[in-house]
């Protein structure tokens, strides 16, 4: 394999805004979306997420041109998620420079959309975010939440993204909300328990606190990382992660380390 | 700006060309973003870009009459530069999920999907050049972004002849895929230029300095 694993900061806006802290020395504007993807995307990011958490109409409406804005000056991949609904939705934020969209809640509620988006605009357009908690109702101990993990659903997690795929989704997002916040690192066995049944590719998602994280996610399974505090916090920088990816065997694009240090060949 | 070469992005209900566009703003041209036929049959050069399913995109393309346009450029040696599905289309046919539909046959061979474990090739490859490489003249082994399931995985366009012979990059996924192509006037990336940071801006400047 040649393919690089892609490290992809995310970032939650809000009315045009970055939600949650950001603790950046030398930005001019740490809450300006545009400004951390410029930032982000120089430091070697492989694709970018931004999640829209709007709560109002009004306040979604600037996402589009948050959008639009960095697709201008950013010329890494973007995904748009949060609040995708249709495809009308779809083609508004591809109309605005967004490269995928991912759609969670929507999905869930009308499965149908998934068809009706991959029909339109091709599987590889759209990520299934998933949200998912350990549980023993459900047969594979995984179940999808909504709300930001305060739902459960009746949904088995697996059988789910099995569904979205056969249905038309292009790449999954999974993150586990049990290990969200924690920084303790990835779910493993949700990730492995994912790769065993998917064939699109996996992004892994929640509980990275360290750089010594990332491999292991790797190892379980996923095709790509994806992280937000730890990021906004100034914990780790996208080369950190890189760089420890590398030294774990992983393939990375614009590996940070000395060539002295690289044994794999390209 | 005066001098600067003009480029019109082809708009015909494909996906992200707005991207397109802007990457071709930063690689120093002059971008346009339209379906209007004199347009883009007389600017300096002209991107088809595409993205989703086969069949879909020579639909849309059809429907702004995108192959007439393509033919009468090339004919008249005016620089065309397919992306992605953008590429794929150029080829004869194009075989997904089932569904054959013809391309513009501008180069022989079939565009089907690739036989690999994880489908869609989605991320940063490697690509492997030919030394006489315009596109990727200066470049070195950078990557680029790729976001696709299908490709085509011969060439069977002859490579040596008394004109310039075409010249091929391949990439590899599960197996062996043209990753870009140039032809005379045609020139074509399976990957996307305009979402591949540095190293892809540099591709479309090379690909703008020869209009």
């Amino acid at each position: 394999m040649t393919l690089a694993m892609r490290v992809i900061p995310c970032l939650d806006v809000s009315a045009g805004r970055v939600v949650k802290g950001v603790n950046f020395e030398n930005l001019r504007d740490a809450g300006d979306p545009v400004e951390l993807a410029r930032r982000y995307g120089a430091e070697g990011a492989d694709e970018l997420t931004f999640l829209d958490v709007s709560a109002t109409v009004d306040d979604r409406a600037t996402m589009y041109d948050v959008v639009r804005q960095t697709a201008e000056q950013v010329f890494i991949p973007l995904t748009v998620g949060g609040g995708v609904r249709s495809v009308e939705d779809v083609a508004r934020l591809q109309g605005h420079g967004a490269d995928k969209v991912g759609v969670n809640s929507a999905a869930i509620a009308r499965p149908a959309l998934v068809d009706e988006i991959a029909d339109r605009f091709g599987a590889q357009v759209l990520v299934l975010s998933l949200d998912v908690r350990r549980s023993r109702r459900t047969e594979s101990g995984f179940v999808v939440t909504t709300h930001g993990g305060r739902q459960e659903t009746a949904l088995d997690a697996l059988a789910w993204a099995a569904e979205a795929i056969e249905r038309g989704a292009g790449e999954l997002l999974v993150n586990s909300i049990d290990a969200d916040g924690t920084r303790q690192g990835f779910d493993l066995e949700l990730i492995g328990a994912m790769r065993a049944i998917s064939r699109v590719p996996i992004i892994a998602s929640g509980g990275a606190g360290a750089a010594r994280h990332f491999p292991p996610a790797v190892a379980a399974g996923a095709d790509a990382v994806l992280a937000a505090s730890v990021f906004h916090d100034g914990i780790l920088t996208v080369g950190e992660v890189k760089a420890e990816l590398a030294a774990a065997g992983a393939i990375v694009r614009a590996d940070p380390r000395p060539p002295s240090e690289r044994s794999e060949s390209r | 700006m005066a001098g600067r070469k003009r480029v019109v992005v082809l708009d015909y209900g494909s996906g992200n060309i707005h991207s397109a566009a802007k990457a071709v703003e930063a690689a120093g041209a002059a971008a346009e973003i339209t379906a209007d036929r004199a347009g883009a049959q007389e600017a300096d050069g002209l991107i088809v870009p595409g993205v989703g399913a086969f069949a879909a995109v020579m639909a849309q393309l059809t429907a702004v009459r995108g192959p007439e346009i393509v033919e009468r450029r090339l004919a008249g040696g005016r620089p065309v530069l397919g992306i992605c599905v953008g590429m794929q289309v150029l080829f004869e046919r194009g075989v997904e999920r089932g569904v054959d539909v013809e391309g513009l046959g501008e180069w022989p061979g079939t565009v089907r999907e690739l036989e690999a474990q994880v489908l869609p090739h989605i991320g940063w490859n490697t690509v492997a050049a030919p030394a006489d490489s315009t596109l990727f003249a200066g470049i070195g082994d950078e990557r680029f972004y790729f976001v696709h399931s299908c490709a085509a995985t011969e060439w069977t366009l002859e490579t040596s002849g008394v004109f310039r012979p075409p010249r091929v990059t391949w990439a590899q996924y599960g197996e062996p895929f043209v990753a870009a192509a140039e032809n005379g006037p045609l020139s074509a990336t399976q990957f996307h230029p305009e979402k591949s940071g540095d190293a892809g801006i540099r591709l479309l400047r090379n690909w703008i300095g020869t209009l």
